[in-house]
């Protein structure tokens, strides 16, 4: 941390010698009582007790309320505020440039699962190391409150229109997907939400979290299923969560038999405590029959969904250098005159087979 | 006729008479007589008609010619068109089989049992049917002097590898040679004469050596969506970086080459890649361009170097996928909504596809923006003679990048100020410790510290530097070719793949009693030497393979006050341009002008 200055004295520091506030942005220009406002508080806290050092980061987003929320934490972080959904091809760029970086992706629901589902989708696929936080609040706020793709069916808007169509699942379709790290809370759940995000900073590939968050402007009337109070009420947590990072030794009190674990490639540790019923997050089918049962029941099942650690991430899956191909010197990225030589020969030889013609 | 005429193969698609017509190709260029190859074929896999024409130039023309001089006919379904389209003295080889209305008896007709020649050859239904091909190899060789040794030695080069194969074929070609020479009297013309005039030439297509190119420039991410003409460029370049760009020691690829689920992800994955840092690149065409245009304009904005081949083919929409155009100048001058100009580079040769490969990069990064190589079909898709190709001497240019060592010794960090004055800002990457050199990039309205605004003042301040950035590229990007004739008034001025059919026709001219300089444009913005052409010649013809004259368009408006003598030759037809049209245009436009010299 070459440029910071001293932390001053009785703040609390990290384990990279980092205040709370070194991991600030500047200040939110969105609706005061936004939920969003609460996820960026919960990813700057979640940063700083993870740890991250704000230069290996890179923040992302695409067009929207939610995606205008990266300028306001980590403001010591690279930032890229991309077109309107397209926020997963530029990360998709960025993790091949560079695979040392953390990737923090935040989108909206319109951005995502409306003009967005296409790049979503095959960024799920591919298996991207990025942390995919969506802010759902099921309608575009900058444009005034139009339904987006995540609208519950009968969900009002203000003047009282309801949505018909039925709504796109993020979390099922990353599921479907093979995305190894889904999960979905409540922006005002700090206790669970913030856990979340440490865990998914240590996944080792694409790791979606939905969060909803309601939209004080225009859905959090009586009729809108993702308002304060309709989330409030039917807000069914899977499971407690605690997240045990490697670097810390701290011993989780539970009863034995009381939870699960998941352990994650660099030793930290999930702990999940039950709560009326068991829940595997390794059983994909028992995934989507929770997210299922509970759309039909009006109820919204929060924690981590399905977590898979055996998938293969994008930089393994492509077989690239363990250096960031940015960092790669011109000796290694342009071969010697020897091997131009020899593709001459070939075209010389006419050894080379012809150009493919077909349209 | 020595040396100097066309062969015209008429098939059908699939059919491998694309093995057939390289081993003739092959074969002149071995004999040391200059050749090019150009394959007219269809948006198909496989079943309709294609034709494959040879030009034999022992004057070194590579270009398409209009006219034919000897035709193979293959296809039934072409057939009597294809031999009508044939002039008096032409000579045309035909499989028997086919029915064709009576020829004119100035037409040499050679008529060849092909079914019945391939029967000794292989008893497989299937193979016979591939490899017949090589039957009118084996007769064309034959009726023009082709040495059998040459066209073997060009088998060898492609088939060696698969013996069987290789036996099949040149007993196929024997078939046809023994057949031809026992049977048919030669009454045409037509012969290749060996010459020294090849030695040390490849042959290669454009989009080959672009490929070849950009491996050479140290490109480490791709990103493409597949496209025709465009597919072939990135399919070699992976060839390439699948041979030389593994790590010595484990095997690991020093690259990323992502298939993307559209030219939208493409760009975007380009985009993302070189604001961290990599030298990233993409190719596309006609539709796949278009698609690209809002990343553009951000990649404009936010100052994110990029490198995009755009291998044109014949627009507007799906167009002519399979044809060739120089469509796209105008377009991918200012392709974004709001004032937007980028870089163009405009390819003439195989060479220059190399060339540009490397180059492109240097580019880019030096000016921070997105810039286009315009290739095309013609280009980019077939075969060209060509020197072979010059490993790039010096060192890369990865422009204005500041790291942790140059920021200690700074007092701030401002994305988009001008330090320099010369228009182009300095830039960081992520991954830098320094949190000096932290910034946030956005498609929205910034600053010079690169924070949000909608302050008018600091957005025209921001507008303002990038068209000086643009206007000092001028003389940044490769500078016109200029072949002056002394005291001439008309000019010709043309770009891309044009290039040849324009050397040729300065010949025609020359013979026609017009005297012409020639200036060949190798980029936008154009460089003050094409406003100082224009302004130097009475007549200025500015020849373009696009309907509307795109390239004239930009001239007068840059060079307003020579806007009447700027005259377009244009040809945009979806074949190659030739020579004669080139000659026609400025002929007539030069009879219509009083008191032209003649």
């Amino acid at each position: 941390m070459s440029a910071t200055t001293p932390p001053p004295a009785g703040q609390p520091t990290n384990r990279v010698g980092l205040t709370r506030a070194d991991y600030d942005g500047s200040r939110t220009t969105l609706c005061p009582g936004c939920g969003h406002n609460a996820i960026t508080g919960g990813i700057i806290q979640a940063a700083w007790e993870a740890g991250l050092e704000p230069h290996r980061v890179a923040k992302l987003s695409g067009i929207g309320c939610s995606s205008k929320t990266p300028t306001y934490f980590l403001g010591h972080s690279h930032g890229f505020n991309a077109v309107h959904g397209r926020m997963p091809s530029i990360a998709t760029g960025v993790h091949a440039a560079n695979r040392e970086l953390t990737l923090l992706g935040v989108s909206g629901d319109g951005d995502t699962a409306s003009i967005g589902i296409g790049q979503f989708m095959h960024l799920v696929r591919r298996n991207v190391p990025v942390v995919y936080i969506v802010e759902n609040n099921g309608v575009y706020g900058l444009t005034k409150g139009q339904f987006s793709a995540t609208a519950d069916v009968g969900s009002t808007r203000k003047g009282g229109e309801a949505s018909r169509l039925n709504p796109i699942d993020l979390c099922a379709l990353a599921i479907e997907l093979g995305c190894g790290f889904v999960a979905r809370s409540f922006s005002g759940d700090q206790k669970q939400l913030r856990p979340l995000l440490k865990a998914a900073f240590g996944h080792r590939g694409t790791a979606v979290i939905d969060v909803i968050s309601p939209c004080v402007t225009f859905a959090d009337h009586e009729g809108s299923t993702k308002s304060y109070a309709a989330v409030k009420e039917h807000d069914a947590p899977l499971h407690d969560i605690e997240y045990v990072p490697y670097f810390e030794d701290i011993a989780v009190d539970y009863e034995p038999g009381t939870t699960r674990d998941v352990t994650m490639p660099d030793g930290s540790r999930i702990v999940l405590k039950k709560l009326e019923v068991d829940y595997d997050p390794t059983d994909a089918d028992r995934a989507w029959t929770v997210i299922r049962q509970a759309r039909a029941e009006g109820r919204l099942i929060t924690g981590l969904l399905y977590v898979n650690q055996k998938t293969q991430a994008f930089d393994v899956e492509r077989d690239m250098v363990d250096a960031p191909l940015a960092s790669l010197p011109l000796e290694t990225v342009r071969p010697p005159r020897a091997v131009l030589d020899e593709v001459m020969r070939a075209y010389l030889d006419g050894a080379v087979a012809a150009a493919a013609g077909g349209g | 006729m020595v040396n100097d005429f066309s062969i015209h193969v008429a098939t059908v698609n699939g059919s491998g008479s694309q093995t057939a017509n390289n081993v003739l190709l092959r074969a002149i260029l071995q004999m040391g007589v200059p050749v090019s190859g150009k394959n007219l074929f269809p948006s198909n896999i496989a079943g309709l008609p294609t034709w494959f024409t040879i030009r034999v130039s022992e004057a070194g023309y590579l270009a398409r010619r209009a006219r034919n001089d000897v035709l193979v006919v293959m296809n039934p379904e072409t057939a009597a068109g294809d031999v009508a389209a044939m002039g008096p003295g032409s000579a045309i080889v035909i499989n028997d089989t086919l029915e064709v209305p009576d020829v004119p008896a100035d037409r040499f007709v050679y008529r060849v049992p092909m079914g019945k020649l391939m029967e000794p050859v292989t008893t497989d239904v299937k193979l016979r049917r591939l490899v017949v091909n090589m039957i009118y190899v084996g007769v064309v060789a034959q009726l023009l002097g082709i040495e059998l040794q040459e066209i073997d030695r060009a088998l060898q080069a492609q088939l060696g590898r698969k013996p069987r194969a290789l036996a099949l074929n040149q007993a196929a070609v024997r078939a046809g040679a023994q057949w031809a020479d026992a049977n048919l009297q030669k009454a045409d013309p037509y012969r290749v004469e060996r010459r020294d005039l090849t030695a040390g030439r490849i042959l290669i297509d454009g989009n080959s050596a672009a490929g070849l190119g950009t491996m050479f420039g140290g490109v480490t991410v791709v990103s493409w969506y597949p496209i025709t003409p465009s597919s072939s460029l990135v399919e070699s370049l992976i060839g390439f970086l699948e041979r030389f760009r593994r790590d010595p020691k484990d095997g690991r690829r020093t690259y990323a080459v992502v298939q993307a689920e559209d030219e939208i992800a493409a760009i975007g994955m380009v985009l993302g890649a070189s604001w961290a840092g990599a030298r990233a690149m993409t190719a596309t065409s006609g539709p796949g361009f278009s698609l690209m245009a809002e990343f553009f304009g951000y990649g404009y904005y936010a100052e994110i170097p990029a490198v995009v081949w755009d291998v044109q083919r014949v627009g507007p929409s799906t167009g002519l996928p399979t044809r060739t155009a120089q469509g796209d100048l105008a377009f991918a001058w200012s392709i974004s909504h709001g004032d937007t100009q980028f870089p163009v580079l405009l390819p003439g040769s195989v060479h220059e596809c190399f060339e540009f490969g490397y180059r492109a990069f240097d580019l880019a990064e030096r000016l921070q923006c997105p810039l286009f190589v315009l290739s095309d079909l013609d280009l980019g898709m077939n075969n060209w003679m060509s020197e072979p190709f010059v490993y790039p001497e010096q060192a890369w240019d990865r422009g204005k990048v500041l790291g942790d060592a140059e920021l200690a010794g700074l007092a701030k960090f401002e994305r988009y100020a001008d330090p320099d004055g010369d228009a182009i800002p300095y830039r960081t990457l992520p991954g830098t410790k320094d949190w000096k050199g932290t910034y946030f990039t956005r498609g929205s309205g910034h600053d010079e510290a690169a924070r949000y605004t909608e302050n008018p003042a600091a957005y025209v301040k921001v507008m303002e530097r990038l068209k000086q950035k643009m206007a000092n590229a001028r003389e940044l990007m490769p500078a016109p070719e200029v072949r002056e004739a002394q005291g001439a008034e008309v000019g010709i001025i043309a770009y891309g793949s044009s290039h040849w059919a324009v050397i040729e026709a300065l010949d025609q001219l020359a013979a026609a009693g017009v005297k012409a300089s020639y200036l060949r444009v190798r980029a936008l913005p154009l460089a003050a030497a094409v406003h100082d052409f224009t302004r130097r010649h009475a007549r200025v013809y500015v020849v373009e393979q696009n309907r509307d004259g795109q390239l004239g368009d930009r001239l007068r408006a840059e060079v307003s006050e020579c806007a009447a003598r700027v005259r377009p030759v244009l040809h945009y037809m979806g074949l190659p341009l030739d020579a004669q049209t080139v000659t026609d245009g400025v002929l007539a436009h030069e009879r219509a002008t009083e008191g032209a010299p003649r």
